[in-house]
């Protein structure tokens, strides 16, 4: 049963990944990559910004400790997300059950599991995995075989999507979060130094995002440090769902969104507000990192909406 | 590109995502107390983000002009919170437009 109920609670997320995970494939296909190489990648990896990246620096003959590095950094979130899902889970969870849920473990499932008031069980987080997982992989086919049958000018305008979506996640959260306006526009400045200084550019451009990135998000601990954990504490649990809820689906989509469910993007916003459904949960300020996280890679899914990217 | 390579160094990539996720959920019980590193994690995603987008975004399609409107029309439309998929499919037309109107004009 908490499969089953795993795999509904999943369906939002799944719509999510089809659309993002089929621009990843169009992409691919516009590099110079054959149609099953996305579709390896999405079915080994699972992540977004991360397939994304590693993806350019392959096209891009980049250097395998680039390589590396690179993945390091874009998924270092995810280590923090183990550890607040890893008190979450029931004690029950064997160690095979464990590294079993790790390759799950993306942004919007671990959004999911830990809006769960009770422990989440190996069973409830597989049944999360399966559907979204489904959805990834199949959005990745449909966009690799659609890649191939496009016009060069279309591909050529698919190129700006991905570019689109970041756009999408980084710059409306500016609006309402000082600290991440400073680690965007830092990063945005570091960035351009890299990239047209004499000297400075010709390292490459794997080595400049990691080094840019990591400086930015200093900038914005010194000056903007996150709250302290009772920041946190739950002040509102009507976000939350109980696991006696389990039978009572109809509010569950909307329930993935922050009120706003007209935007996507307020998923985003930097957790410090403690506006979004996640800071329900008193859990404790890691949780926060996955509207961050959301960044990294996806956004959460909302449902009735044609927006629900995610990456 | 070769076959192989590809072949590999998306495992090399699955292997590190992997790892970046299991090792904590299997070994680490305790949370992070460090405020600052909590504050970089935190930061780090948009950091990094934003420098892989910019300025590459400007050179991501087959014209720089095509591009430059493209981002233009993605930055508004993200600051009036659209939805992410909003967004890429405007710029994409955006691009797509423009990349027209320079082949035939």
């Amino acid at each position: 049963m908490r499969y089953k109920q795993g795999c509904k609670d999943g369906i939002p997320i799944m719509l999510g990944y089809l659309t993002v995970s089929f621009t990843f494939g169009v992409s691919c296909v516009a590099k110079g990559f054959k149609w099953w190489m996305p579709v390896f990648c999405s079915l080994t990896n699972f992540t977004g910004t991360g397939q994304f990246a590693g993806m350019d620096l392959i096209a891009a003959a980049g250097s395998v400790l680039e390589l590396i590095a690179t993945m390091l950094v874009i998924n270092a979130r995810y280590s923090l997300m183990a550890i607040s899902l890893s008190q979450k889970l029931s004690p029950k969870t064997t160690l095979g059950q464990r590294l079993l849920i790790a390759f799950g473990l993306t942004d919007e499932n671990y959004a999911v599991a830990m809006r769960r008031q009770c422990e989440v069980t190996f069973d409830y987080y597989l049944g999360v995995m399966t559907t979204s997982f489904s959805g990834w992989v199949l959005g990745t086919l449909l966009g690799a075989l659609a890649g191939g049958i496009l016009p060069d000018i279309l591909l050529s305008a698919f190129g700006i999507a991905l570019y689109g979506m970041f756009i999408a996640i980084v710059i409306p959260p500016c609006r309402s979060s000082k600290a991440v306006a400073t680690v965007v526009l830092s990063a945005i400045a570091l960035s351009c130094l890299f990239y047209y200084t004499p000297y400075l550019k010709n390292l490459s451009s794997g080595w400049a995002v990691i080094i840019c990135g990591i400086s930015s998000a200093v900038i914005g601990a010194i000056f903007f440090p996150v709250k302290d954990d009772e920041n946190n504490a739950g002040d509102d649990n009507s976000n939350t769902e109980s696991c006696d809820a389990e039978s009572d689906n109809k509010n569950k989509g909307a329930n993935l969104s922050s009120d706003d469910a007209e935007n996507t993007c307020e998923n985003t916003d930097i957790p410090a507000e403690n506006q979004t459904y996640l800071n329900a949960e008193n859990t404790q300020n890691t949780c926060e990192n996955t509207q961050n996280t959301a960044i990294g890679t996806k956004a959460i899914p909302t449902e009735g909406d044609d927006n629900n990217g995610s990456l | 590109m070769a076959v192989f390579e590809v072949v590999w160094k998306i495992l090399l990539m699955a292997l590190i995502t992997y790892l970046c996720r299991v090792l904590t959920l299997v070994l680490v019980r305790k949370k992070i107390k460090s405020r600052f590193f909590r504050s970089l994690l935190e930061y780090l995603p948009y950091g990094v983000l934003t420098a892989m987008v910019f300025p590459a975004v400007l050179y991501s399609t087959s014209s720089f002009y095509s591009a430059l409107v493209g981002m233009i029309v993605a930055i508004i439309l993200s600051l009036f919170k659209r939805g992410l998929l909003t967004v890429a499919l405007s710029a994409t037309a955006a691009v797509f437009i423009v990349e027209l109107i320079i082949r035939f004009a």
